[in-house]
């Protein structure tokens, strides 16, 4: 027996169509997607705060609305992704809604929920329990009342009983990427969950697709060889209940699967390969092997597993000040001295007009400055054409937005060849800061609902989940 | 007795992402020759000290030889990280195509 998972997005803004041409062209059995990157927590808890229905992914309720008639014609095909965000209720009623309107409203959908902890924060500080930043070593305490996300990564058990409890789709919050993929392979072959190698191998298909079109051909170093990149396939992954893995794509679709899209894909975003650390199994990854199989089909073989740590990682976001950019072009003879003496004119004016800025850079794109210093003996001493990005960070707004409203004069009281100002003063948005944070697995109880779309579209916004073991 | 370099993208490829401050710079020889020449060359000072300008903190390298592929683990590579940094790449994006252009320095008279 064997299945197959697609992935249909690797980010939230990730291409809207991708997912459509995947359930279309992917013979899939599941279509997952993969929205929640570190920081798009923050963006929801931005969101959520203005709005109590808001706080989850947009883009999948459109999704599920151009992608419900594919529910009928492909009676195997199931969705998994986590897209609920920060308010996978309000997720659900919405994709609830879309179904009924669309005749489907005996659709089976799950919500995996219990990843959001932000309550618990104030109690577990009182309890002493270490609330630590796990690259720091500093205690999140100092900013604990700025905390605006505070989500554990749960694994691949909840949505494997939701699969084996009939859900057609599941929704969850925050997982663990490659639990998305992990959580169909269990449910669909009814692996232990000590049976590490088995789970390390569907773990290490998961890695290699969340992230959408990068395992098959985007970010490839020869991007010139990519056939079609305009309609890339998305990945596929190939499980079979012994825990073998092909990566392929749809047939006919653009892009490539090779040994070499994978090979960078597996060492995306890792630290220690020896320890691939999901909540579900750690996976060894240093003797993986690939073997290129066929045209646009490439084995993955060698992930061994082990028992997964004690601790379950939480991303942490907290408010952090205020931050804007400008962004102008500098044109003409001198044009880096210009650009660089042009930045620091507006800080300064910033500075003149009573307000101190916690940080402040300039940056000079065209002149090595997008990755410091590290290329400036092969660029061009003294091109005739940059930009100039000046940016600004500090805890008043009001000392950003002055500084919003400082870019602008440069091309009246600048040096001359300033060019781009058509766009408008920019504006200033909140910033965030970000801690991985771990938490004895037993603070987390991940959380189980199933019901049909017409039910979810009923629920009340206020429902008690109930637990699981 | 000769000492020559080789620019790294001739001899791999490469991709890079974050984790908070930290960056990654996955690195994938393109064959089996050049990767035994990257594991005895590209050490982890030699990578520290190409990407020294960006001030960057530690660096690490891990193996995985049934893919030539070495995995480099930079600290506070990017100036606080997508919440925290001034930088317009905030997330290491354009890290490995730059990485690619390090001259190697290759000794080959140590052999």
């Amino acid at each position: 027996m064997s299945i197959r998972v697609g992935n249909g997005a690797g980010f939230w803004g990730d291409d809207v169509d991708a997912p459509v041409r995947l359930a279309r062209d992917g013979d899939l059995d599941f279509l997952t997607l993969e929205y929640l990157a570190e920081l798009t927590t923050a963006i929801l808890a931005h969101r959520r705060a203005k709005d109590p229905d808001a706080g989850f992914v947009t883009d999948f309720p459109e999704v599920i609305k151009r992608i419900s008639n594919f529910l009928v014609e492909q009676p195997r095909l199931k969705i998994v992704t986590n897209a609920g965000g920060l308010n996978p209720l309000a997720c659900v009623r919405n994709v609830g809604s879309i179904l009924v309107e669309s005749g489907l409203g005996r659709t089976s959908i799950a919500v995996v929920a219990g990843d959001d902890l932000l309550k618990n924060v104030p109690e577990w500080i009182q309890a002493k329990i270490d609330l630590v930043n796990m690259d720091t070593g500093e205690s999140i305490v100092p900013y604990a009342d700025r905390l605006i996300a505070f989500n554990a990564y749960l694994g691949a058990k909840p949505i494997a009983r939701a699969i084996g409890e009939g859900a057609r789709i599941v929704i969850t919050g925050r997982v663990a990427d490659a639990s998305l993929t992990l959580g169909p392979a269990v449910a669909s072959f009814g692996w232990g969950w000590d049976e590490y190698d088995l789970l390390a191998a569907a773990s290490t298909a998961g890695h290699v697709i969340e992230c959408g079109a990068q395992a098959t051909g985007g970010l490839w170093s020869d991007w010139d060889a990519i056939p079609d990149s305009a309609s890339i396939g998305y990945p596929i992954a190939l499980l079979d209940r012994d825990g073998s893995c092909v990566i392929a794509k749809p047939e006919r679709s653009g892009g490539m699967v090779t040994a070499g899209t994978i090979a960078e894909q597996l060492v995306y975003e890792i630290d220690d390969p020896s320890r691939y650390r999901t909540p579900d199994v750690d996976v060894d990854l240093t003797h993986v092997e690939l073997d290129q199989v066929d045209q646009n089909r490439v084995r993955i073989r060698g992930a061994k597993g082990n028992s997964p740590s004690d601790f379950l990682k939480v991303s942490a976001v907290y408010r952090d000040g205020w931050t804007a950019s400008g962004l102008v072009a500098v044109v003409g003879r001198g044009a880096v001295k210009k650009a660089r003496a042009a930045g620091e004119l507006v800080v300064e004016r910033v500075r003149r007009a009573g307000y101190s800025l916690a940080q402040s850079r300039v940056e000079v794109i065209g002149a090595g400055d997008v990755v410091p210093g590290v290329l400036n003996h092969l660029i061009d001493r003294d091109p005739v054409e940059v930009m100039l990005r000046v940016t600004a960070r500090d805890p008043s707004k009001e000392a950003i937005e002055r500084f919003c409203r400082s870019i602008a004069p440069l091309v009246t009281s600048g040096p001359p060849g300033i060019a781009g100002y058509a766009t408008g003063r920019p504006r200033a948005i909140p910033a965030f800061g970000y801690a991985p944070v771990l938490i004895p697995r037993e603070l987390v109880a991940p959380k189980l609902e199933i019901r049909t779309a017409t039910e979810w579209e009923k629920t009340n916004a206020s429902l008690e989940y109930n637990g699981i073991s | 007795m000769k000492v020559r370099t080789v620019r790294l993208g001739d001899l791999a490829h490469a991709r890079s992402g974050d984790k908070g401050d930290r960056a990654n710079i996955g690195v994938v020889a393109r064959d089996r020759a050049s990767y035994e020449l990257l594991r005895r060359f590209l050490t982890v000072e030699v990578a520290a000290k190409f990407l020294e300008p960006m001030g960057v903190g530690d660096v690490k390298r891990y193996e995985l030889p049934g893919i030539h592929a070495f995995n480099f683990v930079i600290e506070k590579a990017l100036a606080g990280g997508a919440g925290g940094s001034t930088r317009l790449d905030t997330q290491g994006k354009a890290l490995a195509s730059a990485f690619l252009e390090l001259s190697i320095p290759i000794d080959d008279t140590r052999d």
